[in-house]
């Protein structure tokens, strides 16, 4: 039975458009002078941060009281690397206050996989991003936000921009277009380029420049400071201007091309002012459909007597079936 | 869905449907005192179509247009949790707004009740509306909420085991409209 | 006056079934043997006698972790896996570097009685890689210490282990090598490669692994000195071994059980009881390692059993222990993956898991004997037709954290005995 949203790569295309219909339907409400509906009355969605997000934070927390959940924010400054509350304890205490869903952002990858399927929590549970894994919310309001400017998916062409290597939201914004049928052209340095990445179905080019005329949409990653002194690439400068987004680089986009970014910019580091402020960008907007796209996400997973989308909790199971390597002798 | 259902028996052709809009259109009008402040708001699926074909009966009776617009009631349903998650219905509001006028709730079939108590709550949040009306083309019985409807296209005796099936050229893929009374084990409408 | 032992028409090496007499610490007699009064007979149709397994790569924690393990609870588990001998690595707390510290895990070893322990020394002060431990002391020590290891880090400051090599050569020690280059490895939590990159989780690439392998082959044939790789991991790491051999070069290496069975795909659950360190591979990599063990280029199995207690494991994979149980089951996963595939026989298990293992630690005057008249009676009896389902609660090890929870595995170890004393009979601790 599907239960939670931990990856886009769980999610079928049905599911995904299921999830953007509903997303839609809900943005239509969302002009009404009463925007509570009673659909979640009486279940409870705990925010659980191990990482500090005032923007995802508040935006599930909008999204969950709009339609009638109780909303408990939990968040659990340390995890159990610096010998706070572990995971598990932290589990088990939502357990016992009867969380029904839980909203998870995490550092370590995969977080959110073992809140699922530890067995420490019957409650659904939905990633906010675990480590650089993945970020399911944030590619589906890009997927929305970039659907209601392109039309649609199929023949699209979508480059992403920047730190791959290190970027949840990038994975999650690869599996879930590639789902919808747009294409996806990762353009990056190759040391923020994770390993393997060939396999991804994307393209991948170390040269923004050739992506960017055939782009309908472009994604700039944050560049987080930190990755400088990782030797990632030699100086800021030197960044910007081979990776930026300036004014120069987005007049060669076509005429109708939208500029993404999942936030929280830098602003001069990968993108310029002027392209963040400018009438391509859709940041803000990016922003706004936060709030419907997870309002549809808990609302498909939490109001019927089974979720509509999502990952199967047995997932985890039968490891076993898999641990005789191919090819090997039997 | 097969269009029309195995054992089904038909209890209204295209006529009958037909003739029960047209006879529904009058009423509105009559009771309304001419169709000024009239706005017709189907509940989807069928009910929406339902509502746009009795708008047009009012045009060719009355010559004005009502405006019309769908309420979409699943999240006000008070059995989401009994069944899986469903997909949500288009809402579209006219741009009048519902403030002071008077609202026609139009379905396909009346049952339990708790399909129009939901929407009774969806139109709350949305306005306040002078009164609101409820036109249905079967009222098939079995109430479990103090609702009646204003208007019937024809009252239909059933047992509970048995299923209404309205089946509309608009949605169904069908030659002609017609009602269906099916056995127990049919999808439910 | 000791219980004298007649092992009846057990096959020696997986040969002819014949007996064995253990009195007095030795193989009295050997053959076709009669009835022998005051003796325990025991009835070894169709069970598979070895020498006595020696593992050179045991976690046992204690001092330090005695939460996690201790030296009675892991040569209990140890005795029931087969093995007589274990070389106890030296990341204990406080650390195997002084010849005190290693006396007293010799000691307790001794005291426990389930088999014979063999402390491993640091090379360096601590495990920081800094300077040289005091690795004579603990040569001349009462625990003999001849392998000498920073397991857990690599001794990868390459002058050190140059000076590490060459000084061990003044009581025929050996460097057992980590081989882990730490600045490719910062925050490494699983095999490098498509998985890593999908599950976001940082790589642990093979050249990290490889790298440090070439060096120190090349530092072994300079010194001349004796290197010995601890649990090789990679294809190329087998190559790179191969070519050492083929020079001539003074290299030894070795392999875990879980390194040949399971592959890096079980990181997908991740569940951290599959986080290890070196990370599980590809199955190329396990099918490399399998060919390596199967033609001598790897010249041991070493369990590198790390016993972790739950809370270590019970929590987000980058926060969880590196490390799995292994003693308990390495023979097994020996059997299913070397002999019941057809790759080896039991005399070449015999060799890698107690002959050669013994060779490499030193201790080949005492351990990885022939079963012959006149040996110490260090024998392992196995049924190599049995299943057995692993759980993991009924481990003697102190802790659960087996990666093979669930798994029917094939061969269970029947009796053990060390010097002619059963620590083992019908697969429970004697």
């Amino acid at each position: 039975m599907k239960r939670h949203l931990l990856s886009t790569a769980d999610l079928s295309r049905d599911d995904a458009v299921l999830i953007l219909d509903t997303a839609e339907e809900i943005a239509r409400l969302a002009a009404r002078p009463i925007k509570k509906l009673p659909t979640l009355r009486g279940r409870t969605v705990v925010n659980l941060f191990f990482e500090d997000s005032t923007r995802t934070r508040t935006s599930f927390e909008v999204a969950a009281k709009r339609l009638s959940a109780d909303v408990i924010n939990f968040s659990a400054k340390g995890s159990s690397v610096s010998k706070g509350e572990s995971l598990k304890d932290t589990a088990l205490t939502l357990e016992a206050m009867g969380a029904d869903a839980v909203v998870v952002r995490h550092s370590a990858s995969g977080a959110a996989y073992r809140l699922a399927t530890a067995g420490w929590s019957s409650s659904h549970v939905v990633n906010a991003g675990d480590g650089t894994h993945e970020h399911p919310t944030q590619a589906l309001l890009d997927a929305f936000t970039m659907r209601r400017h392109l039309g649609g998916f199929e023949e699209r062409r979508v480059t992403v921009v920047g730190d791959v290597l290190h970027s949840r939201v990038a994975r999650s914004n690869v599996h879930l277009l590639a789902t919808l049928g747009a294409r996806v052209t990762l353009a990056a340095p190759p040391t923020l380029l994770p390993v393997g990445v060939e396999s991804w179905p994307c393209d991948v080019s170390y040269d923004l420049d050739a992506a960017i005329p055939g782009s309908d949409a472009i994604m700039m990653l944050r560049v987080q400071r930190e990755r400088m002194n990782g030797g990632f690439f030699p100086t800021q400068r030197e960044y910007s201007r081979r990776y930026g987004l300036d004014a120069q680089r987005m007049a060669k986009l076509p005429d109708k091309a939208i500029v993404m970014h999942p936030g929280p910019m830098v602003r001069g580091m990968e993108i310029s002012a002027a392209v963040a402020d400018s009438d391509r960008s859709v940041i803000v907007e990016q922003v706004a459909n936060g709030v419907s796209v997870r309002m549809a996400v808990l609302y498909l997973l939490l109001s019927g007597s089974e979720s509509a989308i999502g990952s199967d909790e047995g997932q985890a199971q039968n490891q076993h079936q898999n641990t005789e390597p191919k090819g090997a002798a039997a | 869905m097969p269009a029309i259902p195995q054992g089904a028996r038909p209890v209204l052709d295209e006529a009958d449907i037909s003739r029960a809009l047209t006879r529904i259109a009058h009423e509105i009008l009559e009771r309304a005192k001419g169709a000024e402040d009239v706005m017709l708001l189907g509940i989807p699926t069928r009910g929406t179509f339902l509502a746009d074909r009795l708008a047009a009966r009012i045009a060719d009776v009355e010559g004005t247009t009502v405006p019309v617009g769908s309420l979409d009631v699943t999240m006000y349903r008070d059995d989401l949790r009994l069944k899986p998650a469903r997909a949500l219905e288009r809402t579209e509001i006219p741009d009048e707004g519902v403030d002071g006028r008077l609202i026609v709730l139009v379905d396909d079939v009346l049952y339990s009740g708790r399909t129009i108590r939901a929407a009774l709550d969806a139109l709350n949040d949305l306005g306040r509306p002078r009164a609101v009306q409820l036109a249905v083309l079967v009222d098939r019985g079995h109430r479990e909420l103090p609702i009646r409807a204003d208007y019937v296209g024809k009252n239909l005796p059933t047992s509970q085991r048995e299923t209404v099936l309205v089946r509309l050229r608009e949605h169904d893929g069908v030659q002609h409209d017609a009602v269906y009374l099916g056995i127990e084990s049919e999808t439910a409408i | 006056m000791s219980t004298t032992y007649l092992i009846k028409n057990a096959s020696v090496l997986g040969g002819d079934p014949q007996d064995l007499l253990l009195r007095d610490g030795i193989i009295a007699d050997a053959g076709s043997l009669g009835p022998v009064p005051g003796t325990v007979v025991i009835d070894a149709g169709g069970l598979i006698a070895l020498p006595g397994l020696v593992d050179l790569h045991t976690h046992l924690r204690e001092p330090g972790r005695e939460d996690a393990e201790t030296v009675d609870t892991g040569t209990r588990a140890a005795a029931l896996g087969g093995f007589t001998a274990v070389h106890a690595m030296a990341n204990t707390d406080p650390v195997a570097d002084t010849a005190g510290v290693v006396e007293q895990v010799w000691r307790l070893g001794r005291e426990a009685g389930h088999c014979d322990v063999f402390p491993v020394g640091a090379v360096t002060v601590g495990l920081k890689g800094e300077r040289l431990a005091e690795l004579g002391a603990m040569a001349d020590s009462a625990a003999r210490v001849r392998v000498f290891s920073d397991d857990g880090k690599c001794v990868s400051d390459a002058n050190l282990m140059r000076r590490a090599l060459e000084y061990v050569k003044a009581f025929d020690g050996v460097v057992a090598q980590h081989a882990q280059e730490p600045r490719l490895t910062e925050g490494a939590q699983m095999n490098e490669g498509e998985l890593s990159g999908l599950l976001g989780l940082a790589g642990w690439p093979a050249v990290a692994e490889e790298a440090i392998i070439a060096r120190d082959i090349l530092l072994a044939a300079h010194t001349k000195s004796r290197l010995h790789v601890c649990h090789v991991s990679t294809a190329g790491s087998v190559e790179l071994i191969r070519w050492a051999k083929s020079k001539g070069h003074p290299v030894t290496a070795e392999v875990t059980p879980h390194h040949l069975i399971l592959t890096e795909d079980l990181a997908k659950s991740y569940d951290p009881i599959y986080k290890v360190n070196p990370p599980l591979r590809s199955a190329a990599d396990v099918q490399a390692l399998r060919e390596g063990l199967a033609d001598g280029t790897i010249d041991a199995v070493a369990t590198d059993h790390a016993p972790h207690p739950q809370e270590d494991k019970d929590c987000e994979w980058a926060a969880a222990a590196m490390g799995m149980l292994g003693l308990e089951t390495a023979l097994s996963v020996v059997q299913q993956t070397m002999v019941d595939s057809g790759l080896m026989g039991w005399a070449d298990v015999a060799d890698r898991m107690s002959v050669r293992p013994a060779a490499i630690g030193q201790v080949d005057d005492r351990h990885g004997r022939p079963l012959a008249i006149g040996e110490p009676a260090n024998v392992v009896l196995v049924d190599p037709k049995a299943k057995r389902t692993v759980d993991r609660t009924a481990l003697a090890s102190l802790s659960q954290n087996t990666p093979y929870q669930g798994m029917e595995l094939p061969g269970a170890v029947v009796a053990t005995f060390l010097r002619g004393t059963a620590t083992v009979l019908d697969g429970k601790l004697a």
